[in-house]
């Protein structure tokens, strides 16, 4: 992170390092802004000055439900809303990366279905067989679980999709159909088993939404993502270097069989813990990553920190017209992605520079 | 120096490469030529320690490579791989740049440009990769494996450039172009193993020749000395091609003869 020292020196031709330095600037700005703004909105207004006049510790103007509704509500619901969008955003970011692909995206290509299935059958089983353990784990078994089942889905479509370090986007994209399908069919079974309670748990993941946001859940989720996060600076240069092939960063000098592990890890916690949390969330993955690249070029030492601020305003907007445009009731925030989102993939694909039209490696 | 000893790798029970020794030296060009399936591109990713040999071993300066960690490597030798797709739109600085970040340098982008102009790229530097041509993208890797080992002898200690069919897809200009580049950096105490296909490329630079065929050396040392009929006969099936003129009516090129 030098260039990040030095923000303005200005650095010319084919160098987009004060570019990349300007955006991450705007982005930050943007992820203030839409804090603020999840903050602001909802069925009871917080009014903007009220706010500020909070967040400098002078929260005399509040009425006491005003405090309530911010303290108990409102912030852990941003907070979420933003460690969730940063997870997703940059798990996404370091899978394109790893599967040098820019179609590669955690909900695509299943990671988040096997996320999905292990948190259902911890839902399920965790007050049957898997009792002991959930006992053991309290608030980290569901995430725990979530990540395990996103582990292991990224570690096979590794090894199926990719030979010879060369990953064809075919066998990628059809082992995702695939393993979703496999998942949902799991998820079936899980579904007949299941009881009441368990039903309307169920339902909430396939939707996903930030509306059971508590304290407890940011706790439980900040672990996985705050490791994501920090390991950004170390995989940043290996990710870059990985673009040229195996070969190609192992003779600049990247130990490429742990800088691998080390992201699959982090794809699958970053992928499984928000799952746990809030469902299945799809396509912030793949949007941020490829605005931003658009924006600031596709080198990780800017798209990785990038997709981090990029991802958490997105999903706050997201959550925030979510919780608006139909109130007093609340969109699923799934929804509100996958009407941006999916779009923009088939974009992606048929565009003038379409992906989908291009013999990838 | 970087020695290969007996090394041999086996892959599906065939012997790609066969009980090979091989030195590089610092201030010689080494080229290696043979057929399709000799074993060229596994020799030079045994010596580059990409490929773990079944037996021999490899050393640099008298350590083992495989003791030699990834950065180690990358700070005494570069690679210049065959052509490489990107699915990513890097411009040429940047890819340029990952050499130069690779083995440390204070001003990477210094020192991508100095590269990039030392294969007559200057003025390309913001072009994606993705959207240059076949032969530019090829002297950008290049470049590429020149930022890594700027110096030929740095800190006392020679580095090395192993390029693996350097010239292919480049036009003839170009094709020398590199190879001068190349052999520069032999002159100035570097050591350089390159692959080629084109024997008279080969016979007019390299200082030492290493001739496989089947996974093993057939011929070795100086060009004259080498480059015979019978071992071209022998290992390309090709005969009476060497040192005479084709028939009257074909024209033909000689790169090397521009030194006359």
């Amino acid at each position: 992170m030098k260039a990040l020292a030095m923000p303005f020196r200005r650095t010319g031709e084919g160098d987009r390092t004060s570019q990349g330095v300007l955006v991450l600037f705007l982005l930050a700005l943007l992820l203030v802004v839409s804090c603020l703004i999840s903050l602001h909105v909802g069925p009871t207004g917080v009014g903007l000055r009220d706010l500020f006049a909070y967040l400098t510790g002078n929260g005399d103007s509040l009425t006491t439900q005003e405090r309530v509704i911010l303290e108990a509500v409102r912030l852990p619901r941003t907070a979420l809303g933003l460690l969730i969008g940063a997870g997703l955003a940059v798990s996404g970011a370091m899978m394109q990366g790893l599967f040098r692909n820019p179609l590669a995206d955690p909900g695509i290509v299943g990671v988040t279905s096997g996320a999905g299935l292990a948190a259902v059958c911890a839902i399920v089983l965790g007050g049957g067989v898997l009792a002991p353990i959930a006992l053991a784990l309290g608030n980290q078994f569901l995430p725990l679980m979530a990540f395990f089942g996103g582990l292991l889905v990224t570690w096979l479509l590794y090894a199926i999709a990719t030979r010879d370090g060369r990953t064809s986007t075919t066998a990628l994209i059809l082992c995702g159909i695939a393993i979703g399908a496999l998942a949902g069919a799991f998820m079936g079974l899980l579904i007949v088993m299941a009881d009441d309670r368990q039903l309307r748990d169920i339902t909430f993941w396939s939707l996903g939404s930030l509306g059971g946001a508590t304290y407890g859940r940011v706790l439980s989720i900040l672990p996985f993502i705050a490791f994501v996060m920090a390991i950004i600076p170390f995989v940043a240069k290996g990710l870059d270097a990985l673009i040229l092939g195996d070969a190609a960063a192992f003779h600049m000098g990247i130990p490429v069989q742990r800088l691998k592990r080390i992201v699959i890890v982090a794809v699958a916690a970053a992928c499984g813990s928000t799952v746990a949390v809030a469902g299945s969330i799809g396509f912030v993955g793949i949007v941020v990553p490829h605005l931003l690249r658009l924006a600031m070029g596709p080198s990780h030492r800017f798209l990785l920190p990038g997709s981090a601020l990029g991802g958490g305003a997105l999903l706050l907007i997201a959550d925030s017209v979510a919780r608006t445009v139909a109130a007093p009731a609340e969109l699923p925030i799934g929804v509100i992605t996958a009407l941006f989102g999916a779009p923009v993939f088939l974009f992606l694909l048929i565009g003038k520079n379409g992906i989908g039209m291009r013999d990838l490696p | 120096m970087i020695i290969a000893d007996k090394v041999t790798v086996s892959r599906s029970g065939r012997k790609l490469i066969d009980n090979i020794s091989i030195e590089l030296k610092p201030g010689q060009f080494t080229v290696v030529i043979g057929p399709n399936g000799a074993g060229k591109s596994t020799l030079m990713k045994v010596l580059s320690g990409e490929m773990k040999p079944d037996s021999g071993l490899v050393s640099y300066y008298g350590t083992s490579v495989d003791l030699c960690q990834p950065v180690d490597l990358a700070r005494r030798r570069a690679v210049l791989p065959q052509a490489t797709q990107l699915a990513f739109p890097f411009t040429a600085l940047e890819i340029a740049r990952m050499g130069a970040v690779a083995h440390g340098a204070l001003n990477p982008n210094e020192e991508a440009r100095k590269a990039l102009s030392r294969v007559g790229l200057r003025g390309f530097e913001s072009r994606p990769y993705p959207s240059m041509s076949g032969g530019e993208q090829q002297r950008v890797q290049f470049a590429r494996a020149l930022a890594q080992v700027p110096q030929p002898v740095a800190d006392g200690v020679p580095r090395a450039l192993f390029l693996d069919e350097p010239t292919a897809s480049l036009d003839l200009g170009h094709q020398i172009s590199v190879l001068e580049t190349a052999r520069d950096f032999a002159s100035a105490g570097g050591m350089v193993l390159a692959i080629l296909h084109d024997l008279n490329l080969a016979a007019e630079f390299a200082d030492h020749l290493v001739v496989l065929h089947h996974g093993r050396v057939v011929a070795e040392g100086p060009c004259h000395e080498t480059v015979s009929d019978e071992m071209i006969a022998s290992v390309y099936g090709i005969g009476g091609a060497v040192g005479r003129v084709p028939a009257a009516h074909i024209p033909y090129v000689l790169p090397q003869s521009r030194h006359r």
